[in-house]
């Protein structure tokens, strides 16, 4: 495997409602951000983004993202019509053929022109899940419902990662929700879709975040210390809920294994889950339930800030800034795609 | 980096409404088909990766993930692309890159479209707040870049009527072609309405549900009749800059550039036997045959008035009938690459071409021509 690494990354401060600017307006500055701090600007030999036709209403919302780099001379480019970490995926298969040495990835996503939980209702089976309008929190909730029905979780673990994730945020200037709430109070919040509470959710942001990939001795010359990628994986679980057993994420399990998640002790874990049970389901997948010295989203995760479509980029870039600073050593980056946890990627970084 | 086999093609019959098909169904068609052809089962695939082109096509988001089921991708990666009309044929690629860079044996490729399910014209109009409509579907974006080639070229006007006459003929010897016209005449075109001037009716494609599927495989997995991939290549340019040329933009001929470097290609009217071209509007024939290097600017209509890419010319274009007879837009670039692997396989049945250099060019392209995919494959083992 050809060692590739991220060597840079840039975000937008999420936010519940962007009016004044469009999608590629959000992005600009992000990507200008990103490629700057790369330095290595000359060498980026693709670009590869993330999005989605259905948050913004439109078709082609990636051709507008285009514009908004500067596609000019004309550049080798790709879209994945989901999160900008399966585009970092795609990148990184590119990279590990050996013909470029470094790679600009992007994601990026409005959710406030439309309901966001309605609209994700459309992501499922259009003969038979979508007529009866699920919507996705709806059907997160018939999930929280199955662990709490296994025993494996209760409603205080829940609110606990609620509180937790929303304490860390502070320490985080792009955080949308970021406040010290205690569990209890919390859990004195009424249902919004039992069992899940309003703290139980992600919030709706509007946001973008980019990364710089390189291999080699471009990422040297990028960064003093590289976040290498040791590992990268993703798999899909079937679509029909009732098929899954939705208290376990196989997928998460069987991505991590393949990114040699386990071979050693793991700083810090930044994980993608838009509801809290789905961290502990998570957590569970990648041997984490009892966190050891495993810092789980100290950026305060979704549950502080969920742009669609650049969330599971931003864990990666997270995880990522985090072994460039030099605070850790080695970390786990996760990212999710579809209802349920139905689709799942994780990527294994390390220092020098 | 390891060399890439076609090992297995599919597709469905494309038609105006596949009513007897759900969206899973007719991918699974495609699938089944390239599995059976590649002689593997469902467990023998180690990844799979989709392409479609927008989702409010068929008005269903990110369907990678109520598709997982049909494509057997439970437990494996799974990967949506989407890139404009260019994606089936940059599917492909994605595709080709997942053997190439050593991390996949065998892979398991397809591109779908079920346009029925909605109506492609106004889905592709969408009125967005604050910003200008474009036009009522893509004949109206592309006739003034079809008029200025026209003005360049001092093409005559009958060009446009002899293409699409060649591909609906063609398309009578291709079984899974959506438009079958045995009455397809000179005057039958002519006569069809003008919908965009100089675009006749009967000078554009259809809209079509249908879906196309591949196994790539490394060499260790290669089989005698496989196809090689010697190049691909994918370009892309800004949609609103201005100065860019919508006639013969620059992000093609890079594209074509990149790809002949790749398949150690000099000349490519010399060394490609054939050549399966993304043509939705006849005159892009032409138009294509320039920007890709086949042609001097101003001379391609002269090589579709002479026959010369007729199935029996010197350089076909389209032998399967092209876009002009299916169009099941996210899969039409993947029906484009299948096709020339299926030429230099010898496996086009009726509009079989003679192999001279057993090299074949599939092309694609979408958005506003900024998007361009290519891949050259030949029937012997690159170097």
């Amino acid at each position: 495997m050809r060692d590739v690494a991220v060597v840079s990354f840039a975000q937008s401060p999420s936010v519940r409602r962007e009016p004044a600017r469009n999608e590629v307006e959000i992005l600009m500055p992000v990507v200008a951000e990103a490629v700057e701090r790369s330095k290595i600007k000359d060498r980026i030999g693709f670009t590869c983004s993330g999005s989605c036709d259905y948050l913004a209403g439109q078709p082609f919302a990636f051709v507008w993202g285009l514009e908004a780099i500067g596609a000019w001379p004309p550049i080798r480019e790709s879209h994945v019509e989901t999160d900008g970490a399966w585009a970092l995926y795609e990148a990184w298969v590119l990279l590990q053929e050996g013909e470029i040495d470094a790679a600009l990835v992007y994601g990026f996503g409005k959710s406030s022109p439309g309901s966001l939980r309605d609209v994700l209702a459309l992501q499922l089976d259009p003969y038979y899940l979508t007529p009866l309008w699920i919507d996705s929190i709806s059907m997160a909730a018939l999930q929280a419902r199955a662990l709490l029905d296994a025993g494996k979780a209760t409603e205080q673990d829940m609110a606990e990662v609620a509180a937790r994730s929303r304490k860390d945020a502070r320490g985080n200037p792009n955080a949308q929700i970021a406040k010290d709430q205690s569990a209890d109070d919390i859990l004195s919040e009424p249902y919004i879709a039992s069992p899940l509470r309003r703290s139980d959710c992600a919030p709706i942001s509007d946001g973008a975040a980019a990364v710089v990939l390189a291999a080699g001795d471009a990422a040297r010359a990028a960064t003093s210390r590289p976040a290498w990628i040791r590992g990268i994986d993703h798999r899909v679980e079937p679509h029909y809920p009732g098929v899954r057993d939705l208290t376990t994420s196989p997928s998460t399990a069987k991505a991590a294994e393949a990114a040699g998640a386990s071979r050693d002790k793991i700083d810090v874990a930044e994980l993608l889950a838009p509801f809290t049970h789905q961290e502990l389901i998570l957590r569970d997948a990648l041997g984490l339930a009892k966190p050891n010295g495993t810092k789980i989203n100290p950026s305060g995760g979704a549950l502080a800030a969920n742009p669609m479509m650049a969330a599971g980029l931003i864990r990666i870039g997270e995880a990522a800034s985090r072994i460039m600073s030099g605070d850790a050593d080695r970390a786990l980056a996760h990212a999710t795609s579809g209802p349920c946890l139905q689709q799942n990627l994780v990527a294994v970084l390390e220092g020098e | 980096m390891e060399r890439c086999a076609v090992r297995g093609i599919g597709q469905t019959k494309h038609d105006t409404a596949r009513e007897d098909v759900s969206i899973a169904g007719l991918v699974r068609e495609a699938a089944q088909r390239a599995l059976d052809d590649a002689g593997y089962g469902w467990s023998d695939i180690d990844a799979v990766v989709l392409g479609k082109a927008p989702d409010m096509f068929e008005g269903v988001m990110m369907p990678e993930l109520y598709l997982a089921d049909a494509l057997g991708a439970t437990g494996k990666p799974l990967l949506r692309v989407h890139t404009a009309g260019s994606v089936g044929g940059s599917t492909a690629v994605v595709a080709a890159h997942h053997v190439q860079s050593g991390l996949y044996e065998r892979v398991l490729t397809v591109a779908f479209e079920k346009q029925s399910e909605s109506n492609a014209m106004w889905a592709l109009a969408p009125k967005i707040p604050f910003q200008p409509t474009l036009v009522a579907g893509a004949g109206g974006y592309f006739a003034p870049h079809i008029r200025e080639y026209i003005r360049r070229a001092g093409a005559p006007d009958h060009i446009g009527i002899e293409v699409a006459v060649k591909d609906r003929l063609n398309a009578l010897k291709n079984p899974y072609a959506h438009l079958r016209m045995p009455d397809i005449s000179f005057e039958k075109v002519a006569e069809s309405p003008m919908l965009w001037d100089p675009i006749r009716f009967l000078e554009c494609c259809p809209s079509s549900d249908g879906a196309c599927a591949m196994v790539l495989t490394n060499e260790k997995n290669s089989r005698k009749d496989s196809a090689w991939v010697h190049g691909t290549a994918v370009r892309s340019e800004p949609l609103g800059m201005a100065g860019r040329d919508e006639v013969n933009p620059r992000a093609g001929v890079d594209c074509a550039k990149d790809l002949y470097g790749q398949a150690g290609i000099t000349d490519p009217r010399d060394q490609i036997d054939v050549i399966e071209m993304y043509v939705p509007f006849s005159w892009y024939e032409p138009m294509w045959l320039e920007n890709l290097g086949f042609a001097p600017h101003g001379t391609g209509w002269q090589d579709t008035d002479k026959g010369v890419t007729a199935l029996d010319g010197a350089l076909p274009v389209n032998p399967s009938g092209g876009v002009l007879s299916s169009n099941p837009i996210g899969a039409s670039g993947m029906v484009r690459f299948g096709e020339a692997a299926q030429q230099v396989r010898g496996r086009a049945g009726d509009y079989q071409v003679e192999l001279k250099t057993g090299k074949a060019l599939g092309h694609a392209y979408g958005g506003g021509s900024q998007f361009f995919s290519m891949w050259v494959v030949g029937r012997d083992k690159p170097e």
